[in-house]
């Protein structure tokens, strides 16, 4: 069955007419991410829903957690889906999902059936964040391939920005209807209305690209590739064909071990510098070791930026060396620093966080390189189950070791410095992965266009037919 | 009578990119605010 007045939400209603800008696509993708960035701010709701619906702090994280897995399995399943009804037609779905999972809590709250929170956010609102998650990332790509890094950190970083604003937003909306069922029912109404509108202009404003448009400047026939160094391929995979690749493997390796290692001081992060230096002449309170925490925040969110657009300059492989051979050797000198000077360990911390966040922000980019521009988004998906198994690897790790070491009568930086030790294992690891990078096979190339071509540059990458042979 | 194309969509590029800046920069602020905050 189909709806005439849906059509306007199919790719052939949403092609760029002449002279469009590609200035407009950014914020149609940050419409949609600096919505769904709330996901992390869903902590803000915790404490009002366990004294008003008295449940357990396990049971008021579900809504969360459901949502994070639902986040995964649809960007995973939903990818080639998104690739071919195009990103009007994903954002809406994100759009229509994430405001009705608000509006389904809502109704769940002021019903007291907390089943419904359970579903609506969890459920519901999880495939919106999904799919919302990867809906621009392939046109981002199409309409920057001068800058694919710069385009997708812009839009990533606002999923990290997104948390930012919904935690004061949310908190200030809570004070003003209060904390009890009605209270929470309507902070949540509000949030789904207010939401749904916000990413109903990325709806509207998203174009993609004609055919054969190239950036402005960019050469005749090289659609606008940019000629530096690293592995770029003018070739497409589909994303079947891509999670058959190794290299598909090594990324998954690259990106799981890089956000355990990130996810590790992330999640751990008050507690570690407050028993960090308990025992020096200046011990860090509570309040100073949230401030802590909000820095980390920052410097996440301008990683995503700043080392994405790096990364168009100095190639993806290059990056992700910065990200993993920097970020270990960070985590060692936290290791061995131990409590001798504040200063450092802030500023390793603040590092490495920023690379975890630059590494989900280059990702999409490292992707494109590999495997063109055909499917990327749905390539990108199905890579995100890496995130998934980071998510619980990480935290495992540092509480696991951290509570065994507790156990065992440590107090002090001896509390976290085999978990530091393994991290730094962990990115070396990931190291190693990126170097075993090479440039896809042709026998996984789409055969549509015939330009299945790799590019060498720099001595760093081979042509297709000697990659094979590796 | 019709604007030029180019001065509506210079408007239009203004008006989406304070459409989501705007509350970035709040998300920011607020953020920078607490830190300071906490560190003085």
């Amino acid at each position: 069955m189909t709806f005439p007045a849906l059509s306007f939400l199919d790719r052939s209603h949403s092609i760029a007419p002449p002279g469009w800008s590609r200035w407009l696509v950014p914020p149609a993708a940050l419409s949609i991410h600096l919505a769904i960035g709330q996901v992390y701010a869903w902590s803000v709701f915790k404490a009002p829903l366990e004294e008003s619906l008295g449940l357990s702090g396990t049971q008021s994280a579900l809504p969360f957690q459901l949502g994070i897995v639902m986040l995964g399995l649809s960007a995973a399943f939903g990818g080639t889906v998104v690739e071919r009804r195009g990103p009007r037609w994903a954002m809406f779905v994100a759009a229509t999902c994430f405001s009705a999972g608000f509006c389904v809590s809502a109704l769940g709250v002021a019903s007291g059936q907390y089943w419904l929170v359970v579903v609506g956010y969890g459920v519901i609102g999880g495939v919106g964040l999904g799919i919302g998650y990867i809906s621009p990332v392939s046109t981002l790509i199409k309409w920057f391939p001068d800058r694919p890094g710069m385009a997708t950190g812009i839009a990533i970083m606002g999923f990290g920005g997104g948390a930012l604003i919904a935690s004061p937003w949310s908190s200030q909306m809570l004070s003003s209807f209060g904390t009890g069922t009605g209270g929470i029912a309507t902070t949540f109404l509000v949030h789904g209305l207010a939401y749904g509108a916000f990413m109903l202009v990325g709806v509207l404003l998203v174009r993609v690209p004609p055919e054969g448009w190239r950036p402005p400047g960019a050469p005749s026939g090289a659609a606008g590739r940019p000629a530096r160094r690293g592995m770029i391929t003018t070739a497409d995979v589909s994303a079947n064909n891509a999670i058959r690749t190794p290299q598909f493997w090594l990324l998954w390796v690259v990106l799981c071990l890089n956000v355990t290692a990130g996810i590790g001081i992330l999640e751990k992060a008050a507690p570690m510098i407050t028993e960090f230096f308990a025992e020096t002449s200046a011990p860090v309170g509570v309040g100073a070791a949230a401030g802590f925490v909000g820095l980390l925040s920052l410097t996440n969110m301008i990683g995503r930026f700043v080392w994405s657009s790096t990364s168009d300059v100095i190639g993806r492989r290059n990056i992700y060396r910065v990200y993993l051979g920097v970020g270990a050797a960070l985590y060692l000198v936290i290791a061995l620093a131990t409590n001798s000077s504040k200063i450092v360990f802030v500023l390793s911390a603040m590092l490495i966080i920023s690379f975890y966040g630059g590494g989900f922000a280059t990702i999409p980019a490292y992707l494109k390189d590999l495997f063109g521009t055909y499917q990327v988004g749905a390539i990108h998906g199905r890579l995100l189950t890496a995130w998934s198994t980071a998510g619980v690897l990480g935290p495992l790790i540092v509480n696991a070791i951290a509570d065994s070491q507790e156990a065992a009568g440590r107090q002090g930086p001896a509390l976290y410095t085999t978990s530091l030790f393994i991290m730094a294992g962990l990115l070396i690891a990931g190291f190693v992965a990126n170097e075993l990078v090479r440039p896809v096979h042709p026998r996984f190339h789409e055969p549509a266009g015939g330009s299945t071509r790799t590019e060498a540059v720099s001595g760093e990458a081979v042509s297709g037919k000697e990659a094979g042979s590796r | 009578m019709t604007e030029p194309a180019p001065r509506r969509r210079t408007a239009l590029l203004v008006a989406v990119w304070l459409w989501v800046g705007l509350p970035f920069a709040y998300g920011v602020a607020e953020l920078v605010r607490k830190v300071v905050q906490l560190f003085s």
